[in-house]
């Protein structure tokens, strides 16, 4: 699937930018890609790592799986996949904490632990399992609470009340995420 | 809120250590074995990642999404949807640098407080880049057969931009 969307768009791409004589853009397009990429990389690498041993910290001295425990009850109910003591799930919760304070480039972290402990259970390893997808349709849904960086460029172009945004952002979060949480209820239901 | 957000890292640091000192486990060493692990992660998603901004980046760059948009142009206007927004909309899933930069576009062309401005605001925080997580988490652990996970978690940002819709035509 992945791979039909990396053809898909590429391929567009490029066939749109020739047809329209837009030689030079798509050119230097190409060219230049390849540093962004590695921009990126290198921006979270120390992000990932620094968090990733964070959380290590709480994993080993227990208070991972105490958080865990703590959001069982609504987790579990979500992915009933999961064994309840599961690591995953104080890494989904965290994950989705971070997300909800609008700390994206924690929750990162959080996110990719959480799809590794995910693949431990996971039966067939080239396949995504239904925790995968329940997760990361949470994750995607964007369950936030305080938009960070709406927030910041709201304060930057001068808006008389940059925060008046918060409220129906939750709302619409909270739509989407529920949205996509039925969406994928009722897809588990139906191929059981 | 904003108090919160700002003092919920360092809190989150100091219980983390302390509760790992307290149960006596070596803090050090779990910071070490955990970062090694982080660093394998991210080496492990790198090549996606070039993979992924190299495909996004071409298909951005050919404005193929302008063209695709002027030929839905009635129909939007029939339906009452600013045009200005669908790159946004269309946009979000792909790429968050590229619909934050449509974002700031419109704040500086209608202003934040605009109906436009409102709406863009709150469409960047209730959807995701959902493409670009999918194939970065996905990738990490080897994952080939993504299943349903694409549809319903496009579904879900949709919810989202029509609950956006309707929000700031209500609210504001």
């Amino acid at each position: 699937m992945v791979n039909y969307i990396w053809i898909f768009l590429i391929l567009i791409g490029i066939f749109f930018s020739l047809l329209t004589g837009n030689f030079d853009t798509i050119n230097n397009s190409i060219l230049t890609n390849g540093k962004e990429g590695f921009d990126i990389v290198i921006s979270i690498l120390p992000i990932i790592v620094l968090w990733t041993g964070i959380m290590k910290i709480a994993e080993d001295s227990g208070l991972l799986k105490k958080f865990a425990n703590f959001v069982q009850p609504i987790l579990s109910r979500l992915f009933p996949t999961v064994p309840k003591d599961n690591p995953a799930l104080g890494y989904i919760a965290s994950n989705i904490a971070a997300n909800m304070m609008g700390l994206g480039s924690a929750a990162t972290p959080f996110g990719l632990k959480a799809m590794k402990e995910l693949q431990k259970i996971n039966k067939e390893k080239d396949t995504a399992s239904v925790a995968m997808i329940t997760f990361l349709v949470l994750n995607t849904a964007g369950v936030t609470i305080v938009p960070t960086t709406v927030l910041a460029l709201r304060i930057a172009h001068n808006s008389a009340n940059p925060s008046e945004i918060i409220i129906p952002g939750v709302i619409a979060t909270f739509c989407s995420s529920l949205g996509g949480l039925l969406l994928d209820y009722f897809i588990r239901r139906r191929n059981k | 809120m904003n108090l919160l957000s700002k003092i919920i890292i360092p809190l989150f640091v100091v219980i983390v250590i302390f509760y790992g000192f307290k149960n006596k486990i070596n803090v050090y060493d779990s910071f070490l074995a955990g970062a090694k692990e982080g660093l394998s992660i991210t080496l492990n998603i790198f090549p996606a990642i070039i993979a992924m901004v190299f495909a996004i980046n071409i298909f951005l760059d050919s404005h193929f999404i302008y063209f695709l948009l002027n030929a839905f142009k009635d129909i939007l206007n029939t339906l009452n949807i600013p045009i200005e927004i669908m790159p946004m909309a269309l946009l979000r899933p792909v790429s968050g640098t590229a619909s934050l930069a449509i974002m700031n576009d419109i704040f500086i062309q209608y202003g934040p407080d605009s109906y436009l401005g409102r709406l863009a605001s709150i469409l960047q925080g209730c959807t995701d880049t959902t493409i670009y997580v999918l194939a970065l988490y996905f990738s990490s652990i080897g994952i080939k057969k993504i299943r349903y996970s694409l549809g319903v978690g496009l579904f879900a940002d949709l919810v989202g931009i029509i609950t956006a819709f309707l929000l700031t035509m209500l609210l504001f």
